[in-house]
């Protein structure tokens, strides 16, 4: 049977979620981050349709050349339009950010909380792995991966995923602590909630503002580590390009050619603002705290 | 409090044998050893040089006296500079890598707080997006992106800071505490934001608001304490990832670190270094992780309870 | 609190103490100190121990051996033997060694230095990867292997203090270059043994205050990541004539960076240029760009045992496909030099056969014959590099070049470096970009290494013809040109059955400041330190 607290509870959390939304869709710079988003996502998806070049079509003679009409963000040293390749890029860069990222806050998120809420042995023998994960050294580790298990891209999901939910975890735990002392979840537990319920309904709802911003630090740092994890040859491989691919390139001849820096980091950098204001809008949004006014 | 520090220092010797223990197989197993070349070494010589470091000995027995050796305090010779030790690379490494640490530290905190504590107080309003479109900017633009660009703005164009160096001329230090500080500063400035929105609007602050005191009492002695607890835990481990020397920083400025030995021995498969290499990060991490905890519990009172029981 | 503050005014004092920087290059010229940009931190500077280039430059200062190179024309030039007899039968060496050679501490140097040397360097415990270098001597080879113990029957003999006498295995028309390279260097008994025992790795004898050398600079200082610094040998035989009063190597490991210091004026010299920067530099400083032909060899390596690669039609279409003028022009800056066959042209004097060229028809008539029209039905073809930016471009150029004139999709992989080796040796690849730089100016060095089962000869490729020719027919032949008759016949071979695909020949390519005099200017880019000066530009 279903005590009548629990029932309250249960619809106290549904409407937390319809008002959250209710209250992101009237954030202007929220709802313009998410469309900027949607966009972007678009045209990478569309990047055949979008444009007329292959992201591997190359023209030697051309070599490096400024934006022009035929090539509105200019070309790279082997001629391929730029524009294309930032396009397609964008579709490896985005999966990779969304997805690993996605990886890292379960993982994260999920941990932390039990370790936090757990206490005692259990806590510490948690976070005690999460040293050792820490500790272990990294490229050896990915080297190992591509060795046994060959080269694709779900592999590069879950290795930057492995890496990046530690310090969420960390994050998570301390937050989570310091709620559990708090007179509501004592409430809950009185109640007798599961202790699943509690870490699901009360423990990490509240603790979401930094879960949510450091999710939003999370996913540059993704991208990024997707470049250095490439070139260690686990990722992408060319004539493929990521953001990160293309800035790491451009950095090399930021003084001859510009544009193959400028683009890709200002592709790269909207994303990330667009994320960003989502970001604080649905932390705003989903701050338990202020909705009680 | 001591006896939650004593347990945690207790729990760092499983931690450490697990590390040492998985990194010891984990690089025998990566393909390629730390003898193997362009030009392919003769089998004769290939077996001298393995016999010269103990490395036809089974790997069990290699396991036993290299945990012989460490507990010694002997992390052995490198196999790829020949007549040096791990000590003392280490040794030769740290000063640089932990002076830059300590600069960028400094710079990420003192900055990203400030920032971040600016942009809480006036929320939604241009003081606060300046700063968070700063931070953002820092996170987009990584050390590899960043070092070079200010060597080209100030070193090249301006002549205002040499291009490279560490220690040999004055100001060569800025740059790299500076990029090396500005990612850290990001975060912290991010972190440091929505930890102290969360805070501020919670009901002691009101209190304290409503008894009168004023504001930046408040902010400082009230709200920032538990508004930066979020902060603490990500520089735990941050601190020790900066200890351990940053690879792009010190080859973009010629700092003569931890990092660069540290990712070359991976790419040599000097074993020892690596080994070497993880156990210190290992310590670092143990220590800064402690640290930190300890720290967000003295931020939080409603932590404390947790350290009774570790 | 106080704490903090006194830390925040340290920490800004240390930090914002600026001034515009030093200009090491101008000060270098005042004092002729020389600032070598020299690509990593060595691995160290025994000779017997280290195998890098930055270590050769750094080992090029500190030592000399018997006979030395002319920095133009390679040519042996007195170096510790003032002079030399070879036998009639060309298999007996006997060198006179000068009287007032000295090691850096003022000892004599005498030939049985020289015997004890090549003795350490061969013993097998010692692990000494360049032991090879002394393998044309009699019993070289056994000794170090192991197969023979006794050291006085290799061919060693000290006759007296001042005359030592070599006995070669065979006719080695190359042996004299060998005396210059750092395996042959003598190497000081006293202090190696005072360090520990003369096979032991782990020994503090090159250290600051400990080493002794005999070139014509010492080791004054070594700081770890930062620089190694030499200062003249006032011991050195020949120091009158030294004009630099010490050299400072710096690890330089990124090349933009290294470039950026060479522009500030810290360095005189780089060890290498950015390939995106080499036409700036063509355009507005061409004088301070140094680009000589390099005696070494870039190729892709085809593993013949997969199918499709196995039939040798394949493998010169794929050969012919390549636009090698386009790549370098359009890719490499054009400094490289487009290549046909696996030697160099003029290595020694001698010229190889060119038996194919850039012909997209030919190449597809060639596939076609192979049972592959319009590259139909090829197996999958994968280019393996290792991470490197220039590879990357080449392998990037030339997917599409066989993409575009044989039709056939090739994909890339690229590899850690230690991976990528283990790919190659366990032949775990189809198509795998490599290298070959020349050990000595001779063929030998690019056509050896690919005789059945040799060491590099990581195709799987094998062929008796060939192997005879190079390893029993030429090394008893008695004249240069029997030899290069003998080396062109084996070359032609190697070039029909295409095992490897040429793509071009290597140069060095790195910055000079204009003050720098006596800088190398030949094939083998050594550098004879004791030549080097710098000059104030007038």
């Amino acid at each position: 049977m279903m005590s009548r607290e629990f029932t309250q509870y249960y619809e106290q959390g549904t409407s937390l979620w319809q008002d959250a939304w209710i209250r992101l869709r009237k954030n202007r710079l929220a709802v313009i981050g998410g469309m900027l988003l949607i966009i972007i996502t678009l045209l990478c998806l569309l990047a055949p349709v979008v444009s007329p070049y292959g992201y591997e079509q190359q023209d030697l003679v051309l070599g490096a050349a400024k934006p022009s009409l035929h090539h509105w963000l200019g070309t790279d040293v082997f001629g391929r339009d730029l524009f294309t390749r930032i396009l397609y890029g964008g579709r490896i860069s985005l999966m990779v950010g969304m997805i690993a990222t996605l990886v890292a806050l379960i993982i994260g998120v999920t941990w932390g909380a039990i370790a936090g809420y757990a206490g005692g042995r259990i806590d510490a023998l948690m976070m005690r792995f999460v040293d050792i994960v820490y500790a272990l050294p990294f490229m050896i580790f990915v080297v190992l991966l591509m060795v046994v298990f060959g080269r694709n891209l779900l592999l590069l999901f879950i290795v930057i995923g492995g890496v990046e939910w530690l310090t969420m975890a960390r994050i998570v735990r301390s937050q989570v602590q310091g709620l559990k002392q708090l007179e509501f979840i004592e409430a809950a537990v009185s109640l007798g909630l599961s202790n699943w319920n509690i870490i699901r309904r009360h423990l990490i709802p509240n603790a979401i503002g930094p879960v949510i911003v450091y999710t939003t630090l999370t996913i540059p740092s993704v991208m990024l580590l997707e470049a250095f994890i490439s070139f260690l040859g686990l990722g992408i491989q060319p004539p493929q390009s990521s953001w990160g691919s293309l800035i790491a390139d451009g950095v090399d001849t930021m003084e001859e050619f510009p544009w193959l820096l400028i683009f890709p980091g200002l592709m790269l950098s909207l994303s990330l603002f667009a994320l960003n204001f989502l970001g604080d809008g649905l932390r705003d949004a989903l701050d338990v705290r202020t909705s009680k006014d | 409090m001591w006896r939650f520090i004593g347990s945690r220092l207790l729990q760092a010797i499983p931690v450490l044998f697990v590390v040492i223990t998985l990194t010891f197989f984990l690089v025998r197993f990566a393909p390629g050893g730390p003898f193997s070349s362009e030009k392919s070494v003769v089998p004769e010589v290939k077996r001298a040089l393995e016999a010269q470091y103990h490395l036809d000995q089974p790997l069990i027995v290699q396991y036993g006296s290299y945990l012989n050796d460490i507990a010694h305090g002997n992390f052995g010779p490198s196999f790829k500079y020949p007549g040096r030790s791990v000590n003392e690379l280490i040794a030769a490494g740290l000063p640089a890598t932990a002076e830059l640490g300590f600069y960028a530290l400094f710079v990420s905190v003192i900055v990203g707080m400030a920032a971040g504590i600016i942009a809480a107080l006036n929320q939604n309003t241009w003081r606060d997006h300046v700063p968070m479109a700063a931070a953002m900017l820092g996170i987009c633009m990584p050390a590899f992106l960043l070092g070079p660009l200010m060597v080209l703005v100030f070193g090249l164009w301006l002549e205002w800071l040499p291009v490279s160096g560490w220690g040999e001329v004055p100001g060569d230090k800025i740059l790299p505490s500076l990029t090396l500080g500005a990612a850290y500063a990001a975060y912290v400035a991010r972190l440091t934001r929505s930890g102290m929105l969360e805070v501020l609007s919670q009901d002691y602050i009101r209190t304290a608001r409503a008894k009168g005191l004023p504001e930046y009492v408040v902010v400082m002695k009230h709200a920032l304490r538990g508004g930066v607890i979020p902060v603490v835990s990500f520089l735990g481990p941050a601190f020790a990832g900066l200890l351990s020397g940053s690879f792009v920083v010190e080859t973009i400025f010629q700092v003569p670190g931890l990092g660069r030995f540290f990712v070359q021995a991976a790419f040599n498969r000097d074993y020892t270094l690596i080994l070497g290499s993880t156990v210190f990060f290992a310590v670092l991490i143990v220590v800064f992780n402690l640290l930190s905890d300890v720290l967000a519990a003295w931020l939080n009172p409603r932590l404390r309870n947790g350290l009774s029981n570790p | 609190m106080i704490s903090v503050r006194a830390l925040l005014v340290i920490s800004l004092m240390t930090l914002t103490a600026c001034s515009g920087g030093i200009n090491r290059v101008d000060q270098g010229i005042r004092d002729q100190i020389l600032h070598f940009g020299n690509g990593t931190e060595p691995q160290g500077i025994d000779p017997h121990t280290t195998t890098g280039i930055p270590e050769h430059h750094i080992e090029q200062a500190l030592f000399e051996g018997l006979v030395g190179k002319d920095p133009n024309t390679l040519e042996p030039v007195p170096g510790v033997a003032e002079s030399w007899e070879v036998s009639a039968d060309g298999r007996i060496y006997r060198f006179h060694l000068r009287h007032d050679a000295r090691w850096s501490n003022g000892d004599a140097i005498t030939a049985e230095d020289f015997r004890w040397s090549w003795w350490r360097g061969l013993q097998p415990a010692l692990g000494n990867e360049y032991a090879y270098m002394l393998y044309p001597i009699k019993n070289a080879e056994a000794y170090a292997t192991g197969k023979l113990t006794d050291f006085s029957q290799v061919g060693v003999r000290v006759i007296d203090p001042y005359t030592l006498e070599v006995e070669l295995t065979a006719i080695t028309p190359y042996f004299m270059q060998l005396l210059d390279h750092e395996s042959m260097f003598p190497v000081p008994r006293a202090t190696i043994e005072k360090y520990g025992t003369p096979t032991d790795r782990f020994s503090l004898w090159t250290r600051p205050g400990n080493m002794v050398s005999n070139g014509p600079f010492r080791l004054s200082e070594w700081k770890l990541y930062k620089y190694v610094r030499l200062e003249k040998n006032p011991y050195y035989w020949d120091a009158a004539k030294v004009k630099l009063n010490g050299i400072v190597f710096y690890p330089t490991e990124n090349t933009i960076t290294e470039e950026r210091m060479y522009r500030s004026k810290q360095l005189h010299i780089t060890s290498s240029i950015p390939l995106d920067k080499v036409p700036v530099y063509q355009a507005n400083r061409p004088h301070e760009l140094h680009i000589e032909p390099y005696l070494g060899s870039y190729y892709y390596m085809i593993n013949v045992k997969r199918p499709g690669l196995n039939d040798a039609r394949v493998r010169r279409a794929l050969a012919m496909a390549i636009d090698r003028d386009s790549l370098i022009k359009n890719v490499l800056g054009g400094v490289n030099f487009p290549a046909y066959s696996m030697t160099p042209p003029g290595t020694g004097g001698y010229q190889p056969p060119i038996l194919f060229k850039f012909d997209p028809k030919g190449a597809r008539q060639l596939l076609a014959e192979a049972g592959y029209p319009d590259g139909k039905g090829l197996p999958k073809i994968e280019i393996l590099y290792n991470t490197n930016e220039s590879h990357r471009k080449i392998a990037v150029a030339l997917q599409q070049m066989w993409k575009t004139n044989l039709n056939i999709d090739v994909t890339m992989l690229n590899q850690e470096w230690k991976v990528y080796l283990d790919s190659r040796d366990s032949l775990d690849y189809s198509v795998a970009r490599a290298a070959w730089i020349g050990d000595y100016v001779d063929p030998d060095t690019f056509l050896n290494m690919w005789v059945t089962g040799g060491g590099n000869n990581d195709t799987g490729w094998s062929n008796a013809q060939y192997d005879d020719l190079v390893q029993h027919q030429i090394p008893a032949m008695h004249t240069q040109k029997e030899r290069m008759a003998g080396f062109y016949k084996a070359e032609t071979i190697l070039m029909e059955e295409m095992p490897i695909i040429p793509i071009y020949i290597y140069s060095t390519k790195y910055l000079v400041h204009p003050s720098v005099k006596g800088i190398p200017n030949n094939i083998l880019d050594h550098y004879v330190f004791k030549h080097v000066y710098l000059e104030p530009e007038t």
